[in-house]
């Protein structure tokens, strides 16, 4: 006790903290430079700026009230590309968790542990393959002379190659199905970890007792590794207006926008690419907004239902 | 007894069976893209894509992918970008994360709301654009390393948790021999926490790498373009795209130039671009591999 009050006291001289916090400078920096400042582009959204006001005009541009935001939502376009984000979300996060789940039970049961860490490895693999390739490798495999074509052509299903990426029907199951092949054995990485965390003796118990295979998942492993898939919800719940912008630009074309169009890929579009930059900010602030009250709503909910939550 | 170990064999043959044909779905398009890439052009266009093994080994479309300025350009600028970025942003980042986890860092209060604020808040890219244009970094070389020092908030838990796992005894000691703090964090934090750093350092590497969002928003000479923007946009241009009646870009009209010299089509020409974009992570992945997981977990079980 009486070492360690000398130690702190040692650790706070003028030397030592200058040293400290020098260490943290150019993280601080970049924090306040790229973190912070930025947080002022929000005023842009209640804002009438012109690209050629540059940055001070982010503060001295005419206030423009809630016009931009009644432009975006009397556009036609936003509920359907709120539907796009939500259904993607939606449908490829219910998706993602089940498969996630029940993959990780499935490597859990493997018993040459060679085997398992060799399936780990390869499944990991197209996580970190960029979405342009993943994504144009999906594009080439189902374009009119790829493989899904070629293999529907000579069962005779169809006659005439279809070209799926240019088809909105399609779309949604495409980036979906894309989604869960690179990701799956990723996403198994944390149950996995919780799993492995599950007290042995509750198997040999439940052995005893003559419990079979899927008794002992549905009763001993999925109620053990629940506040992880409770962290994964909310995570999931949080992020529901935010689509991987890398996969859903590189799926995209004219022809799919109808289904593809989705609030990031709008964001750019109307930001960047035909810099209306007050609507673009608008967009964001709905965005964030939202986002952080569904991350509240769903950790009280989970706190609530589960007793386990973020915080 | 017998018959249970009977029903184990069993289900563990389904469950191999299983698990291969699951690796080969995950494998295959890989695989599918580095066979085609290296297949005769004429052979492609004659009887489609080769399913398994290339027909006519062919290696025009890899020379002219080589051969050409831009691609070479883009390779070097992904690649010094990549070099630079992990290596500062992976020191900073650790730098920073030791600072916050002394105990007896005055001010952590202001470092954990800057930190937080920084983790549920952000100006998005129209922020960025107005900043990177007022700076004048917009459309400059500086623009792929200036933003990308600091690894967030988030990489500083992971660090934080692992360093906080570091005795105190050994701070205290090196403490009262005389070494500073950057002795301290160099020659006892920094060896002692290897694995972590390697693995965040190699999420780094992997996700600059991987980027083409920041060429997206914020260049636009083609001189500045990353492979897997380049990648991007012969893809977008390609033959289906072309089909659709998308316009071709810049990048596109330079390599389908290129192309109409050699040998090798649109199509084995986009897939070894692709592949030259992936073969790095390819290569590297199996010695990379083990720390992926020890970095993921640090995160989870302690953060």
């Amino acid at each position: 006790m009486k070492s360690k009050k000398k130690n702190y006291k040692l650790g706070y001289d003028l030397g030592t903290q200058l040293r400290l916090h020098s260490m943290m400078l150019p993280g601080t920096i970049s924090l306040l430079l790229f973190s912070i400042v930025p947080l002022f582009g929000l005023l842009l959204a209640f804002k009438y700026y012109k690209v050629t006001d540059g940055i001070i005009g982010v503060f001295t541009s005419r206030w423009y009230g809630f016009q931009n935001f009644k432009v975006i939502f009397g556009n036609l376009d936003f509920s359907r590309m709120l539907v796009n984000t939500l259904g993607l979300n939606l449908i490829g996060n219910i998706i993602n968790i089940f498969c996630a789940i029940f993959f990780a039970l499935l490597i859990n049961e493997i018993s040459n542990v060679r085997f398992k860490g060799v399936v780990q490895t390869v499944t990991y693999m197209p996580h970190f393959i960029s979405w342009v390739v993943f994504g144009g490798i999906v594009m080439i495999i189902l374009s009119s002379d790829g493989v899904i074509n070629q293999i529907l052509l000579k069962l005779n299903l169809i006659s005439d190659p279809i070209i799926f990426i240019a088809k909105p029907a399609f779309f949604w199951a495409i980036a979906i199905i894309a989604n869960l092949l690179k990701e799956l054995g990723w996403s198994t990485i944390l149950y996995t970890a919780a799993i492995a965390g599950v007290d042995q003796e509750l198997y040999e118990a439940a052995n005893l007792d003559g419990a079979s295979r899927l008794q002992k998942m549905l009763h001993i492993t999925i109620p053990c590794i629940k506040s992880t898939i409770m962290i994964m919800i909310i995570f999931a719940v949080a992020g529901i207006l935010n689509n991987n912008f890398d996969q859903i630009y590189v799926l995209q074309n004219s022809f799919n926008l109808e289904r593809s169009e989705v609030i990031d890929t709008y964001i750019y579009k109307v930001g960047l690419q035909q810099l209306q930059f007050g609507m673009a900010a608008a967009v964001n602030i709905f965005k964030s907004a939202l986002a952080i009250a569904l991350l509240f709503i769903a950790n009280k909910v989970s706190n609530k239902l589960t007793d386990s939550g973020l915080f | 007894m017998k018959i249970k170990s009977l029903k184990e064999q069993r289900f563990q043959i389904i469950l191999t069976v299983l698990m291969v044909v699951l690796m080969l779905l995950v494998v295959y398009p890989v695989w599918f893209s580095i066979i085609n890439s290296l297949e005769n052009a004429q052979e492609i266009s004659r009887s489609g894509y080769s399913l398994f093994f290339p027909h006519q080994l062919s290696f025009d479309s890899w020379k002219a992918v080589l051969n050409n300025p831009d691609i070479v350009n883009a390779f070097l600028i992904t690649l010094s970008r990549t070099i630079i970025v992990t290596i500062l942003q992976t020191l900073f980042t650790a730098m920073f994360a030791y600072g916050f986890s002394r105990n007896n860092l005055v001010g952590k209060r202001f470092y954990t709301t800057l930190g937080f604020i920084s983790m549920y808040l952000n100006g998005g890219v129209i922020a960025y654009f107005i900043l990177f244009n007022a700076f004048h970094i917009y459309n400059t070389y500086w623009v792929y390393i200036i933003p990308c020092l600091f690894g967030g908030f988030y990489n500083v838990i992971i660090f934080n948790a692992n360093f906080k796992a570091i005795p105190d005894s050994l701070y205290e000691s090196a403490k009262i021999d005389g070494a500073s703090e950057y002795k301290i964090f160099f020659s006892i934090v920094i060896p002692l926490s290897k694995p972590v750093i390697s693995a965040l350092g190699i999420f780094t590497a992997v996700g600059t790498w991987n980027d083409y969002t920041q060429t997206l928003y914020y260049t636009k000479s083609s001189n500045l373009q990353t492979l897997s923007y380049y990648t991007l946009s012969i893809t977008k241009s390609s033959e289906s795209a072309a089909k659709l009646g998308e316009n071709m870009n810049t990048a596109a009209t330079s390599i389908l130039t290129t192309m109409a010299k050699s040998a090798s089509n649109y199509k084995t020409i986009e897939l070894s671009c692709m592949v030259l974009s992936a073969i790095p992570l390819i290569v590297l992945y199996p010695f990379a591999q083990k720390f992926f997981e020890k970095g993921v977990m640090v995160g989870s079980v302690k953060g």
